[in-house]
Order: C-alpha cells, then sequence, then structure tokens
C-alpha cells in the first residue's frame, strides 16, 4: 500500500516536472519568436535598412559584406569609404578611424553610425565579423563570388 | 538507475574511472597543447590568434555540457529525491562557472585583435554571460539557504528553468544576426575547420572533457564525505 503510493506521487510529480518544463520552453521560444528576429538581433542588413526606410541622423548597427572592389583610402590615410552589401541592396559607408585587422573586401562587418542626408552611412565604429572558416593559408579560396559587382 | 544512486556503489566505481582519467587528462593536454601551440597551422586570416580557438571552443563546449549535467541531475533530484543527483548538481556547478568565465575571457581576448573590441550585446555573447549567471545563482541558492534538502531543491528549480537557454546559446547564431561567428564543427553539413585544425581542437575536447570527470567525481566524494560526517557528528551529539 504505502509503496504504491510512493510509485503515484513519484508519477505525479514526473508528470507536473515534464509539464512544466514543456509550457516554459513554450512560453519562452514564443516570446523570443514574437520580439522578431529585427529586435533581437545585433545590427540591420542593408535590405532591412531599405526596408525600414531609416531615416538620416537616426543611430543604427549595420552589418553585411564589404563589396568587392568597393574600399578606397582618402588622402588623409584615416577616412575609409567602402560599400556594405547584402547581395540585393547596397549602402556606401564612410569611416573615420582604424579599421580592424580582419576588414577586407568580401568579408563580413558589423558598423555603428547613422545615415547622413545623402543615404550615406556614417560610421563611427567598424568591428570585422569573422566567419565560421578555419583554414591554413593556401587554402582557402579568397571569398571573391560575395557579390562581385555592388548592385548588380 | 538505482544502482548507481547508491552513494557506495558510485564512490567505488569513481575510484576505478578516475586514475583512468588522470592519464587520458595528462596524456591529451599534453598532446593537444603541443599541437594547439606548435605543430598546427597559423590561419589564413586570423594568424596566430586562430590559437585561443583551441582553449575558447572546448570552454565553451563544456560550459554547456557541464549545465546539462545539472540540468538533468536536478530533474532526476526532483522527480525522484535521489540525494546522489543533488551531490551531482552542487559537485558540478563551479566546474561549469568556471569553464564559461574561461570561455568569456577567451572570447574578449580572441575579440580584441579580430573583431575590434572586447565585447559587444549580441545574442551569442550575451546568453552565455546569462549562462555564467545562471551557475553564480544556482550556487548562491545552495550557499543561501541552511537546510540542505529545501537549498537542493530551490536551485534545482533554478537549473530546470535555466535550462531553456542551452537551445537559445546554441542557435543565438542561427537566429538573430550576431557578430559571432556560426557554428564550425557541430553542423549538419560537416566541420569547416580545416583537418590540421580540427585534430588538435579534438584533443583538447577530450583533455577539457576528462578534466571534467575527475574533478567532478572529486567533487562527489567530497560532498558524501561532509554528509557522512555531518550525520555522525549528529548521532554523537544526540548519543551523549
Amino acid at each position: 500500500m504505502a509503496k504504491s503510493g510512493m510509485k503515484t506521487r513519484k508519477k505525479q510529480r514526473l508528470l507536473v516536472m515534464i509539464t512544466g518544463i514543456v509550457v516554459l520552453f513554450a512560453a519562452v521560444f514564443l516570446v523570443l519568436f514574437a520580439m522578431g528576429k529585427d529586435s533581437l538581433s545585433l545590427f540591420l542588413q542593408p535590405s532591412g535598412v531599405q526596408e525600414r526606410q531609416m531615416e538620416p541622423g537616426r543611430h543604427f548597427r549595420l552589418g553585411g559584406l564589404v563589396a568587392m572592389e568597393s574600399y578606397s583610402k582618402a588622402e588623409d590615410g584615416l577616412t575609409h569609404q567602402f560599400t556594405v552589401t547584402d547581395c540585393v541592396v547596397d549602402v556606401p559607408v564612410v569611416f573615420k578611424g582604424l579599421l580592424p585587422d580582419l576588414f577586407r573586401e568580401g568579408q563580413g562587418i558589423v558598423s555603428e553610425g547613422a545615415l547622413n542626408e545623402d543615404g550615406v552611412f556614417v560610421a563611427t565604429t567598424v568591428l570585422a565579423k569573422h566567419d565560421e572558416n578555419y583554414a591554413p593559408p593556401g587554402t582557402m579560396p579568397t571569398n571573391t563570388d560575395a557579390c562581385v559587382h555592388p548592385g548588380g | 538507475m538505482h544502482i548507481f544512486a547508491n552513494p557506495a556503489r558510485f564512490v567505488r566505481l569513481a575510484d576505478k574511472i578516475m586514475p583512468w582519467a588522470v592519464v587520458v587528462f595528462i596524456g591529451t593536454l599534453g598532446y593537444g597543447l603541443y599541437l594547439a601551440f606548435f605543430d598546427s597551422p597559423i590561419d589564413y586570416q586570423q594568424g596566430e590568434s586562430v590559437r585561443i580557438m583551441y582553449v575558447h571552443v572546448p570552454a565553451a563546449w563544456m560550459s554547456m555540457f557541464t549545465y546539462m549535467v545539472i540540468a538533468v541531475s536536478s530533474f532526476v533530484a526532483l522527480v525522484w529525491r535521489h540525494p546522489l543527483a543533488q551531490i551531482a548538481g552542487k559537485a558540478a556547478a563551479p566546474i561549469g562557472a568556471a569553464f564559461t568565465a574561461l570561455a568569456l575571457v577567451t572570447g574578449a581576448l580572441w575579440g580584441k585583435p579580430m573583431w575590434g573590441t572586447y565585447w559587444v550585446w549580441d545574442g551569442r555573447l550575451t546568453s552565455v554571460l546569462i549562462l555564467f549567471f545562471l551557475y553564480l545563482g544556482y550556487m548562491a541558492i545552495w550557499q543561501a539557504m541552511d537546510d540542505e534538502e529545501k537549498a537542493g531543491r530551490a536551485a534545482a528549480i533554478l537549473a530546470l528553468v535555466g535550462s531553456v537557454n542551452i537551445p537559445i546559446i546554441k542557435f543565438s547564431v542561427d537566429w538573430w544576426n550576431t557578430l559571432h561567428q556560426p557554428a564550425s564543427v557541430m553542423r549538419l553539413d560537416g566541420s569547416t575547420i580545416d583537418g590540421s585544425m580540427l585534430w588538435p581542437l579534438f584533443m583538447m575536447a577530450i583533455a577539457f572533457q576528462a578534466y571534467f570527470v575527475i574533478v567532478f567525481f572529486w567533487r562527489m566524494k567530497l560532498e558524501i564525505d561532509r554528509r557522512k560526517i555531518a550525520v555522525l557528528r549528529l548521532q554523537e551529539v544526540s548519543g551523549s
């Protein structure tokens, strides 16, 4: 009698625990997905910038690939100009400061700043985003297919 | 299940496993560190900084693995009330907190030269920081209550509630835009780490796992002894 009572109590606890965990997981993930990709993401991609029609002067983070053959340095040696693209939309970027070591064309960056009146993103910081590839020198093809022609 | 719930039997089993774990730990750590520092190539973009990965990635894996050990122990402790399960969770927590701290620190040290910053509040970094706080909270609850049975139960509930964070850590890089790179090893279409770098990483992962087994069993045995002493003291007092 006592033994079967123990068993029912254990079964009851098991049921309560499993139900609790399932409900908790469901609740948290529903909240996360209701909040949406944009609000929980670190940065907006160029398509997102166009979609939301970000007004000039509003601070946000822009992320994407540095378009091939888009980089140039001004004569002062500190002002950098390049295009950030997600292969659909391009955003021209101007940045005055030191770029991280990993910055290069065809690679991802995350940049903080705001658009000016001409639709150019004036960056206050530029961070390099490393991709998931790890390889010795010479074995990785450099990322030449990542939107070779800006806007194309 | 019930066989392993017997503390005496657990201690005998742990005593058999621990010497082997020490051998595996010393062997793989020595070989793994040698490979990581001297006998693995530099990365085509990161250069020498890639070597941080051999500590960072195993530490990050273990931070999540240890949490799962605590979560499963907590579940067993709450449903079946096995004292050994409670002891397992308590013993694992500081190890997991240390792994998480190591992952956060090595990640920051890698981030500064590579990304250009020690820290950003992206989905991956933030969720791992929350994991660290969950460990601290779990340990704090154990310390905060005098009644061990109640403390264990409260801590176990926190651990289970916090387990929702584990899939969030894992998939944060896929669900949201993050500065942290997506998974390189544990992905469906195969590893994106070159074989010459995967092997030392694998060695280090085994070393970290062996380290966990050693310290985990050691701490569990200590806790069992501590509880035995407490019971003996109590008997002494009531006997006299």
